[in-house]
This record gives C-alpha cells, structure tokens and sequence, in this order.
C-alpha cells in the first residue's frame, strides 16, 4: 500500500508502495515483479537509505531458524530485530557480538549499515562477527555468501545499504556472558585533550563511548563523560542480581507523544540539557553494575524520542577522522560550537583498525550528533563535509540524508571496486533506493529529483 | 502442560496466537496446508519459548482427512484454535462461483467440518476450549461482503449454537471477531489507525478469552459498538446505502 514513510530522522518523508512478506517464496514473487526495489527494516537509519518508490518490508520475515547454545551461534531470517534476539539470547548466557545505541533495527540493517557498537574497538563491527548469509539477487537466484565464499557478494552486501540484493537468512556468533548486567565506569573529562587521553588510558575496556558537549568554549572546550563498561561476573552482582544473573530487564517504556515544536530547541535548551547532564555526575569517576539496557540503549526507554527535533525532522551528522588528524576533531567542535547548533546527544568514540569494502568504520575518532532541520543546516553540514575530507575522514552512509557524491567519493577509497561489485549483482539496478540514486551508485547524474515530502524546511535560524 | 491446536497457522494472526499462547508455556501444534511454510515458524517457536511444537498437514477444504488429521494428533490438544480463512474480492467472486464456492467452503464448511470432530472428542472428555476466529463481516450482510460477510454470519452463528449445544458437557466455545487487522491479507487497504488491530492484539485478546472463558470477543473493543449501531439500521434504510 502507498503511505508516507521516513526513517529516523524524519527527513526526508517519501511515499512509498511498502510490500510485505513473510515466507521464502512470497519474496522470491516480490523481487520478480517488474520493478525496483529497496529492502527495508524497522527505520532506524536515519536518513533515506531504506527509502524508495517500492519498499519492500522484512518485518515478518523475523523467525529464528537455530540458535547452537553450545557454540553461540544464532540462525535467523533477517527481518527479526535486536530487541527479540536479546530476549532469547540473554536467558542463555549469550549477548550480541556487536550492538548500536538502539536495540531496534533488524539483523539485515546491522549488516547493510554494517553497524558499530562501543567495542569496535575490541570486536570490530557487525560483519565481523557474520558467519555466512544467503542473499536473494536480482536474477531471483539466492546466494550463500561468506568471508571465503563468494567474496565480493559478501563484502559489498556489509555496509552496503541492501544495493547487492535482499539478505535471507544469517548466521552470526554471539559473546558469551555470565550475567546480563554491565560494570560501568564513568569519568569526568574537562576538555578534549582530557577526554582523548581518556580514551588512551581506558583502551583495555571492552566498552567505551564518550557524551560530548559541543557548546563549551575555552578551557571547557569539549567537556565531556567517558563511559566505559564490561560485562559483570557474577562476583560483581549484588545479592538481588545473583538471584537470577541472566536476568531480563523489565519492560517498561515512555512514549514521546507528538512532534515537539521546532522553537523549543535552541542553544539555551541544549546549553541547559548539557549542564544537567554534566553536572549528574557529581564525582569525577563513578563506578556501578547496571543492567545492560541503560548501559547500550538509554534512548530506547522513551519511544519516538525523535519526535523531540519536531515535524521537520533532524539530520544526524556522523564522520571518522583518522586518529593523526586530532586538529580535524578541534576545527569541527569549533565550528559547531561557533555556530550554536549543539544537540543533545552528541556522541565521540575511538573505532579500532577496520578494513573493508564499503564499511563506514575506520581507525580514528568518530563523532555523531544530532541536529534538527532548520534553513542554512545543508549548507553548514556541506562546509563541515569538506573539514572531514581535508583530514581524511569520511561520512556514514546509514545517518546521511544529504552528502554530495563527491564527498562519498572522496571518503572510501574502495567506491569503484564497490561499484562493480553492484553491477555484477545487481545490474539493472533493480535494488535501489532514494539515498543510492542520490549519491549515484545506481544512476549516472542527478536528474530526476523524487518530491520530498516534509513541508518545508523551517524558518528558524541557529 | 496444556496444548494448542491452530488450524491455518500460516496466517499472521495465527503466528501471534502461537507466539501468545507459546510464551505462556502452551505446547503448540501447527496444522497447515502448506508445511514447508511451517517450519521457520515452528523453530522459532520452539527456541523463543523452550515449547514443544509440531507441524501437521491440514487442508480445510479435505473434509474427508478431517477425522484421521485428528486422530493422528499425537497428543490431543486442550485447546483447538480455528483460524483459517480467506477473502477475495467480491467483484471477482461475484463473477466466478468456483471463487464464491471456495469462500463459502473455506470459512464456513470447512470450519464446521474439523471443529464437529472435535467438539465430539472435548465433550466426550467432558473438557475443552474450541476457538472460532469469525469476522464483525458476519455481523449484517452488505454488499462490499457480500459472500466473505455471508459465511463469516454462517460460521458465526455455528460458534454460538456449539456454545449452546457443548455447555452441559464442559466444554467451552469462544467467538472472536476481529474488525480490521494489520495482516498481508489487509495490506493493500487503507485502514483507520484506531480501529485496527496488530496481530499481536488479537492474539493476547484470544488468550485471555480462553483463560477467562469469555464468550464473544471483539478486536478492537470498539467495532462491538460500531457493529451494534450498524446491526440497529432499519433494514429500509439500510439498503439503500453504499457500504
């Protein structure tokens, strides 16, 4: 049926025909009709990767086919969302190898964004942790691919924004724990150059992720909050925690009730959020067991939470710099800072070695925040692109909404190889979306512009 | 452990009702046309909720199997869950019997059919839960169900007389009637948000049904009103609208 749909951010709103399935062969039907198609999860990029003219919903498609809890590898068909494999996995001694911020994406978008957790660092990302994964290809057949079985089919389909086919079943490995809870650590940084060094000292952590405040000037320039984590052994746990130690945490959720008006957010808004949210950690290091959910998804706790940034949505601004391009992180911060466009959740982390195909990680600093619509945004973000090209970094390709083609081009060395490797699969472009036509992976120049639907860009100004 | 028996577990209703009845420590049987499409429900059903759960051929439409389909349950259910049903376009039906024929026979002969078998087993057990998944449809025949609306009443009124008839020997019928639904059978419709139920809605308002032996049921709560309303028309008036 045609409705409107966005993802995350609220930009852009498109309208879509969305098909769902729920078995093998009703997909196999889908994909052979005459027309293209994009694969679509639960919506939790950001921007318009899972966006098109027909989408093509992997929602019911969400069923555990095995789970080897001797060996912690799960067999499931790619529509199921982290949420549900944690609750099944947990109970067992098992957690996901790699997890974003949000426990609500499906395993076919943690391969297609080849997404990242805090341990990138220690354990890489999602891909890394893939087994083997049948792909459905344009010509209808379906494909078993692997890191040593059809290659280039599996590079290019992690991180590759579901532009090689539609992912089927995947097998993945799971990390094993003791308990479900976290032994979290959070330290105080006064600036950047303290908070970098941070992240030095604590490198033996599995878990790190830092809050930023990107308003703070001169010696606070950067101030932020380290958090580190571990997974606790049952020695850590209290007495009320030992009691069932793979404990699911409870189910309880708020929900954001409607769009926030765009003028509540502002510079003195975010200035009050950030002194708050500073200022709760009265000591500069605390230490606690805390169960895993306020530890990895802290947002998930409040649904909708993206109605916040109001109707015309928000854009949320992720890059990597290499870690010798420390001045790049400096220049970005004070232009941000300079510019008044702080957001509430402003997020800096070290991401280990990584190399691969299409795959946004890469050694070096990375920091994503998020930052509403309003008029002049575009042309900031275009000035930023060009700080992070200059230092050598590179955009994420699952929270871009807007990036030129030159800037993709220009950030992932391995692009044409990429290219190919579509064209090989996916020749007529039969897999496409809203974002790969507007980056030209699957078409030669911007011509046709599909009508974005958000009314309009607010009138607000910074 | 109690079990449940789903007639046309393909469907996405009857996914959420296992799943429902799965988390609350049901054994699950899976009776369905099509059992290559019953194996990844059944896996993930036996790994999410450490529940037995098996897969039988069932065609509601073979009355003949009907009786050795039952008998050959290998454990014999507490509960028996009729699900299947199906729905074309009454234009298409109007304009093709064997369409009209196959609607009439799915959801109301083939139903009677299999749930005669078992409303004899549960009442010469003296115990038993038969649920019927109907449809509001069946409430006031109208032109836009004409036949889905007519065998859905038909059924609807078989569910109500085995109530009767089943009462003195313990056994109990519940009646669901879902308005509009979220499935792959609605998915090209435009639904009104606030009358339509997620699977996963009705499956927890059937389970609770059973539990709480509850005689009808209406998914959303609403559509009980609404069908009143619509039922209370002066037949006069009623026939001269467009619905």
């Amino acid at each position: 049926m045609k409705k409107q749909i966005a993802n995350w951010g609220n930009y852009p709103v498109i309208e879509s025909d969305e098909k769902l399935f729920s078995y093998t062969d009703e997909l196999d039907k889908l994909v052979a009709q005459p027309k293209s198609y994009i694969a679509r999860g639960n919506g939790r990029c950001y921007g318009d990767a899972s966006l098109a003219d027909n989408t093509i919903s992997t929602l019911k498609y969400d069923k555990v086919l095995s789970f080897d809890t001797e060996k912690g590898l799960l067999e499931v068909q790619s529509g199921i969302t982290l949420d549900q494999v944690l609750d099944i996995i947990v109970p067992k001694g098992w957690f996901l190898p790699v997890t974003p911020g949000t426990k609500y994406i499906t395993i076919g978008g943690a391969i297609a964004s080849d997404v990242h957790g805090k341990n990138h660092h220690v354990d890489g990302a999602f891909s890394h942790h893939v087994i083997e994964m049948d792909v459905l290809l344009a010509n209808g057949e379906t494909i078993t691919c692997s890191p040593t079985n059809n290659n280039d089919l599996f590079e290019a389909t992690c991180g590759g924004m579901g532009l090689t086919g539609v992912i089927e079943k995947v097998i993945f490995d799971l990390k094993k724990i003791e308990t479900s809870f976290i032994k979290q650590k959070q330290v105080k940084a006064e600036n950047l150059e303290e908070i970098l060094q941070l992240f030095d000292t604590y490198a033996h952590y599995t878990y790190s992720v830092a809050w930023i405040d990107c308003l703070k000037k001169r010696k606070n320039f950067g101030r932020s909050i380290l958090i580190l984590g571990e997974h606790a052994k049952i020695e850590d746990l209290n007495d009320k925690q030992k009691s069932d130690p793979l404990q699911l945490p409870k189910k309880k959720q708020i929900t954001f009730p409607f769009n926030l008006p765009s003028w509540v957010l502002n510079t003195f808004t975010v200035k009050a959020f950030n002194f708050l949210y500073y200022g709760k950690n009265f000591k500069k290091e605390i230490n606690n067991v805390v169960s895993y959910e306020p530890f990895f998804y802290p947002l998930d706790a409040i649904l909708h939470w993206n109605r916040g940034y109001g109707k015309p949505g928000f854009i949320q601004y992720q890059f990597v710099l290499p870690l010798e391009a420390k001045q790049g992180l400096i220049d970005i911060l004070n232009r941000i800072s300079d510019k008044g466009i702080g957001s509430f959740l402003a997020v800096l982390k070290v991401f280990g070695k990584q190399e691969s195909l299409i795959s946004f990680p890469t050694e070096g600093y990375t920091l994503a925040l998020d930052i509403p619509v309003r008029k002049g945004l575009f042309e900031f973000l275009d000035e930023l692109d060009q700080i992070v090209l200059k230092y050598g970094g590179r955009l994420y390709m699952s929270k871009d909404a807007r990036m030129k083609p030159e800037v993709l081009k220009a950030g992932y060395p391995h692009l044409d190889r990429f290219k190919a490797i579509i064209k090989k699969f996916n020749p007529d472009f039969k897999f496409r979306s809203h974002q790969s036509d507007r980056l030209l992976l699957t078409k030669d120049e911007d011509k046709s512009k599909v009508k974005i639907q958000n009314s309009k860009i607010a009138e607000a100004q910074f | 452990m109690p079990t449940v028996l789903l007639l046309g577990a393909t469907s996405d209703i009857s996914v959420a009702i296992a799943k429902e009845f799965g988390a609350h420590g049901y054994a699950l049987q899976l009776a369905a046309r099509n059992t290559e499409h019953l194996s990844p429900i059944q896996s993930d059903l036996k790994i999410r909720y450490n529940v037995d759960c098996t897969v039988h051929a069932f065609d509601a439409l073979n009355y003949d199997s009907h009786q050795s389909f039952f008998d050959s349950l290998p454990v014999k259910p507490d509960v028996t869950i009729c699900v299947f049903g199906v729905m074309y376009e009454e234009e298409d039906a109007w304009n093709d019997w064997k369409l009209t024929h196959r609607m009439i026979d799915t959801n109301y002969t083939g139903a009677v059919s299999i749930l005669n078998i078992a409303a004899k087993y549960y009442s010469a057990q003296k115990k038993g839960t038969i649920v019927g998944i109907s449809s509001v449809a069946g409430e006031r025949g109208r032109q836009s169900k004409l036949i889905y609306g007519s065998a859905k009443a038909a059924f609807s009124a078989y569910l109500a007389g085995l109530r009767n008839k089943l009462f003195k020997d313990n056994v109990h019928v519940v009646s669901v009637k879902p308005g509009f639904v979220y499935t792959k059978m609605t998915e090209e419709l435009p639904l009104p948000k606030p009358l339509t139920a997620q699977p996963e809605e009705v499956a927890k308002a059937v389970f609770n049904a059973v539990e709480k032996k509850k005689n009808t049921i209406y998914t959303k709560w609403m559509w009980k009103y609404i069908m009143l309303i619509i039922k209370n028309v002066p037949e006069p008036m009623f026939k001269k609208m467009n619905i």
